[in-house]
């Protein structure tokens, strides 16, 4: 099953590579002029914002391009052979036999109606000529070797039934069921919580070293490129700016643009003064539980899901409150009950004296505008039927303001957030994602709210736009004396901007305290865990590329 | 329980509520219906004067109060008692016990018919998209969709038994040919073979269109990519990851068009003069035997409640995650 | 992967030029017009009433008196299907006009509220989803004695449910989508909600499927009308071709051409319903095609 290497070569040899675009698209080319090498033994990360071309690079050397998209020059070697001339039958042989791919979302890109264990035992009939019981070992041996419990059962299991982390598990045994010698992983790791990132990236470095894999490794995450780089190749708008060894590229950076991609990395060290407790509190919940029932009928009984087990936290005047947990904490559930949009079973949100939860849908309306929520989904968050001043009067002018006045004030606000005056009369898709989520704010700012709940603000968003909305909320905060709830599931990011933490796991707060403590000296097990899987945090980020990187982000306010 | 157990019981339940719902609509439809149904019954059985009408209405008890008639209703349908048809001279269940036999072989096998056709012509699609083969079926398939099945029917008759003479036009059999053993099945075959084309050919549009659509949707998904990026050959690829997923929403929208399949038999049974349910609903159209007609409506329901039934069974053996559905 | 590298063209003539790229929609637009002209002008192209004898019985296509022939009373066929496409464009606009009113208001109710409302109206949906619609049909109509009135009613109540489950999905998914959210905490009210950012979004599938709904429902009024079951007094396309039934084998003309003139109708408005859906919904479309 496998030839012998000519071991002069590279493994993979990808040179002046040009990938054109169909025609109506933004640019002429996917990926241009572009050369690289991948070495047997080693990691290269390959990073760059979305639309970068970065995952349109990997598909070419699979050959899974979509049909409009063609590679219109230049070629690509692996072993020293040329991949692109081969016929489709010795393709399809290099395609999961000695190069293997991995992919971002491991909730869909397993068969869903097919066992975990024959998608892998496919891989073998295809690639290998093992009879049936040999398969059915090699299966479980794969299984056993990326770390999953119990091989033998977990094979019969459908992937419905399986962990996100699981199955990114289950996709890396099928990756390596007939020992590829090159591993494509395509920002594997962007859709798991950073617990089972941690474990996710260990394992692609124990198997890579293990078996002296050539790994090209896609990714967005300097932090993840600090973890497991060994060279690092960036890439901006199709094109190739800068690559280099690890250390090289990210303690010394080049081309300017790597430097503000560095330099918009959040970073744990701006660990704040502690929030006094002298200032008056804004908003109180206490004791506040949850519990969802989902399926049930006449002979199932439902599943409970606690999203909240007695959650109590204070925020005070100007302070940032920071709730931080893995998907499915009930870090959302919270922020939802405080704005209405969830009934908690019980508890009590004290605001201004007032129990919000003890009152009625219309005796709960006049506080309404004083706690206004950002959302997290900046192309969700916006009616795309509406102008941009319609969406931001539309609050003002249910509390019964003027259209004209509400208007003037909506303008003067779009200035604020760092937009132009004129972005009223215009729709929300001429707009970029960053921008939108200025529009967001300024649509949450419109009620004149004392408390703001941001539910991942800037998840949704690339590194550089999401340090400049990061930014902007920061400023907004001390120029209006707003209080805030940030929710976040990155704690590096929570550590820019929170003066407090409130971490949570399985609908209870687990550890809450200042930021300086919480990240500084961690009580719990489980803040340590998570403080303990943030990617790259051996690294520090150069102090010069910090100043003038920032900078020149702030400049462009409107990305 | 195991998770099957208890997807098929709740669906079982469900079935039993839909059936009584249905009896208590039809109950209503009864007392809806223009005039008082005793003088109805009793012009029905061809007497009309008063005393006989007085006589019906307290024989039925058309003079309790409407829960009352509700309770004896809901109590003869348990005991499959639809009631008595004055113009046949018979009661209602037996005369649709008759009728049945013929209207279930047609529709099945236009089912079956219409489900293998338009699978296999949606995939033909769907795999050439955009390419001649692709147009020539979605065209057909548009034309199919859009024409009247009795106007096929007629169409067909006219091309095959009138012009051509290569196929009977009428009835299930050959009256006084005398066939006996082989011959007489293939008389019987020939006799389908024109009504089951006619019914089945709409609903293979319907399928060929839906299983073009679902797997142009499903060839773009995540595990496609996967599946190509395992080296997988092309075949397998379209058999074992996208046939298989593709073919979900198609089994859903054949266990909703069950009923639209019964009702299209009352066409195809006037046009074809075939003695089935059909057959009997336009009769008892043409003499207002409403006794018979919601006999009709009820039993063609019931079949429809065990269709779906069935679907739901398939569904549950194709898709690992049922509990997952509502 | 590449993400947003094809911006779709939106709204104003965005829309024209999507609806007319597909050639077929702008074929059945212009067939419809035809139809649409001649239904008004029935009574100037045919001035006689079809019901009367204007020729000797069975003359063939072509003959003199009678472009497309003339049934079994001398009946002239080609005033027959003029006077009955008065018929079947009314029957099939206004019942689903009934049945969008009643399917979109029980949808939005179950798709906004959900809870036990969204139960009891889905188990109502289910209901009737599951009652075999023609025979539904077909019993309510020879009940209710066959009238125009009737006729409508009969095809909307048989024709919503699957109306009902589409509108409650664009109401669940734009209930839980941010924006709906972001007018909750705003302080809008659940009518402005509705009426203002759920339905506005929702409208283009509805749309869609209404086109085709008047379709299926020129289909089922022909369907009755052929047994019998049409208004006694309006000449009507599937009257012809149920009339005709038994003289097949003397009068093929009698059921050909009224039924010719029902299947191009009947596509022509598929067709249209298509093209709404490319210019309405460009990225669904997209998938359908290559």
């Amino acid at each position: 099953m496998m030839t012998v290497s000519n071991s002069n070569a590279s493994l993979l040899d990808v040179r002046n590579l040009t990938i054109d675009l169909p025609r109506g698209a933004d640019r002429p080319f996917a990926v241009e002029d572009l050369t690289f090498t991948l070495e047997r033994g080693e990691i290269l990360c390959v990073v760059g914002e979305s639309g970068s071309g970065k995952s349109m690079t990997a598909h070419a050397v699979m050959g899974l391009l979509p049909k409009a998209v063609k590679v219109s020059s230049g070629g690509i070697r692996h072993d020293g052979t040329d991949v692109l001339s081969l016929p489709e039958r010795d393709q399809r042989a290099l395609r999961g036999g000695r190069i293997a791919m991995i992919f971002q979302e491991p909730m869909t890109a397993l068969n869903p109606l097919m066992r975990v264990g024959d998608q892998i035992d496919e891989v073998l009939r295809y690639h290998t000529t093992l009879d049936r019981a040999a398969r059915r070992a090699r299966v479980v041996e794969l299984l056993a070797s990326v770390g999953l419990p119990e091989p033998d059962q977990l094979r019969r299991s459908y992937p419905f039934r399986l962990s996100g982390g699981q199955r990114q598990r289950v996709m890396i045994a099928m990756a390596l069921a007939v020992e590829p010698d090159v591993l494509i992983a395509d920002e594997p790791t962007t859709a798991l919580d950073v617990t089972t990132q941690k474990q996710i990236l260990e394992l692609i470095r124990d198997i890579q070293v293990k078996r002296r894999m050539g790994v090209m490794f896609i990714t967005h995450d300097f932090g993840v490129v600090a973890e497991i780089a060994h060279r690092v190749a960036v890439m901006q708008k199709g094109k190739l700016v800068e690559i280099g060894p690890a250390a090289e590229v990210l303690n010394r950076p080049q081309h300017p643009y790597t430097r503000q991609l560095i330099a918009a990395v959040p970073h744990l060290i701006e660990h704040r003064e502690a929030f006094g407790d002298e200032r008056k509190p804004v908003l109180t919940a206490e004791k506040v539980c949850k519990t969802f029932h989902i399926g049930g009928g006449f002979f199932a009984p439902s599943r409970k899901v606690v999203a909240g087990n007695a959650l109590s936290l204070t925020i005070r005047q100007g302070e940032t409150v920071g709730l931080v947990g893995e998907s499915g904490s009930g870090k959302s559930t919270l922020g939802r009950s405080i704005v209405g949009l969830i009934k908690p079973d019980s508890g009590r949100i004290m605001f201004e004296g007032v129990d919000l939860l003890s009152l009625s849908r219309t005796a709960f309306r006049p506080y309404r505008r004083h706690v206004q929520m950002v959302f997290q989904d900046p192309y969700a968050s916006l009616n795309p039927r509406h102008t941009v001043g319609d969406i931001i009067t539309q609050g003002p002018v249910a509390f019964g303001e003027d259209r004209g006045r509400a208007l003037e004030k909506a303008k003067a606000l779009l200035k604020l957030v760092g937009l132009d005056a004129s972005a009223a009369e215009r729709f929300p898709h001429e707009f970029s994602g960053g921008q939108r989520q200025r529009i967001s704010i300024a649509r949450a700012l419109a009620l004149e709210p004392k408390l703001l709940i941001a539910d991942e603000p800037v998840s949704a968003l690339d590194v550089s736009v999401q340090a400049q909305v990061l930014d902007l909320l920061e400023d907004l905060r001390h120029r209006l004396n707003l209080s805030m709830l940030f929710i976040t599931h990155d704690l590096r990011i929570a550590a820019q901007i929170c003066d407090t933490i409130a971490v949570m796991q399985k609908g209870s707060i687990v550890e809450i305290g200042p930021a300086r403590d919480v990240f500084g000296n961690p009580q719990h097990a489980y803040t340590r865990q998570l403080l303990d899987a943030i990617p790259g945090k051996g690294w520090t980020i150069p102090e010069d590329v910090m100043s003038t990187g920032r900078h020149g982000a702030a400049l462009r306010t409107s990305a | 329980m195991p998770r099957i157990a208890v997807f098929i019981s709740q669906r079982l339940v469900k079935a039993v509520f839909v059936v009584l719902a249905i009896a208590v609509f039809n109950f209503f439809l009864v007392h809806a219906a223009p005039g008082d149904p005793a003088a109805v019954m009793a012009g029905e059985a061809g007497a009309a004067d008063a005393k006989f009408v007085e006589q019906l209405r307290q024989q039925f008890g058309l003079d309790r109060p409407l829960y009352e008639q509700l309770g004896t209703y809901m109590g003869k349908v348990v005991q499959a008692d639809l009631g008595y048809s004055y113009r046949q001279q018979r009661p209602v269940f037996d005369l649709l016990m008759d009728r049945l036999p013929v209207t279930l072989s047609l529709t099945l096998t236009s089912f079956v018919l219409a489900l293998i056709g338009g699978v296999a012509l949606g995939t033909l699609a769907a795999m050439r998209a955009g390419t001649w083969s692709d147009t020539a079926i979605t065209v057909v398939g548009l034309t199919a969709y859009a024409t009247p099945i009795f106007w096929i029917g007629l169409m067909l008759i006219l091309l095959f038994s009138v012009n051509l003479g290569w196929l009977p036009a009428f009835g299930t059999e050959s009256i006084g040919a005398g066939y006996t053993g082989w011959a007489a099945l293939m008389d019987r075959v020939e006799h389908l073979v024109l009504p089951v084309v006619t019914l089945g050919l709409f609903y293979m549009a319907v399928y060929t269109r839906l299983t073009r659509a679902s797997i142009l949707e499903v060839r773009d998904m995540d595990f496609v990519k996967t599946a190509r990026a395992k080296g997988l050959p092309e075949w397998r690829i379209v058999s074992v990851h996208i046939l298989r997923n593709a073919i979900l929403p198609v089994i859903t929208v054949a266990g909703f068009q069950a009923g639209h399949l019964i009702g299209g038999s009352i066409l195809i049974e006037t046009v074809f003069a075939l003695p089935g349910i059909g057959r009997l609903a336009f009769e008892a159209v043409l003499q207002r035997d409403y006794q018979v007609l919601l006999g009709i409506f009820l039993l063609t329901s019931v079949v429809v409640v065990i269709f779906n039934l069935l679907t739901d069974l398939i569904y549950s053996l194709v898709d690992p995650r049922i509990e997952v559905a509502p | 992967m590449t993400a947003a590298v094809i911006t779709p063209s939106r709204r104003g003539s965005g829309f024209w030029r999507a609806f007319a790229r597909n050639k077929g929609a702008v074929l059945g637009l212009a067939f419809l017009l035809l139809i649409v002209l001649m239904a008004i002008f029935a009574d100037v192209l045919f001035p006689t009433s079809p019901w009367d004898m204007t020729a000797a019985p069975f003359e063939p296509p072509f003959s003199e008196d009678a472009l497309l022939g003339s049934d079994t009373l001398g009946r002239d066929i080609a005033a027959g299907i003029a006077h009955g496409a008065r018929v079947s464009l009314l029957i099939g606009l206004t019942s689903t006009a009934v049945a969008v009113l009643i399917g979109v208001c029980l949808g939005a109710v179950s798709g906004f509220y959900g809870g036990w409302v969204d139960d009891a109206v889905m188990r109502f949906t289910e209901l009737f989803q599951t009652i075999p619609n023609f025979v539904l049909a077909v019993v309510l109509v020879a009940i209710f004695t066959p009238s125009l009135t009737s006729i409508v009613l009969a095809i909307a109540i048989v024709s919503w449910p699957p109306l009902a489950r589409l509108a409650r999905g664009e109401f669940m998914s734009l209930r839980s989508r941010e924006f709906v959210q972001a007018a909750v905490t705003t302080g809008q009210s659940n009518l402005t909600i509705i009426w203002r950012q759920i339905l506005p979004n929702s409208l283009s599938p509805i749309i869609v499927s209404a086109s085709l709904m008047v379709a299926t429902a020129i289909l089922l009024e022909s369907s009755l009308s052929f047994l019998g079951l049409g208004d006694p007094n309006l000449m009507s396309w599937g009257y012809m071709v149920g009339a005709a039934r038994t003289v097949i084998r003397q009068a093929w003309w009698m059921s050909f051409f009224p039924g010719i003139a029902i299947l191009l109708t009947v596509l022509a408005l598929n067709l249209v319903g298509e093209g709404l859906n490319d210019a309405l919904n460009p990225k669904l479309a997209r998938k359908g095609r290559a």
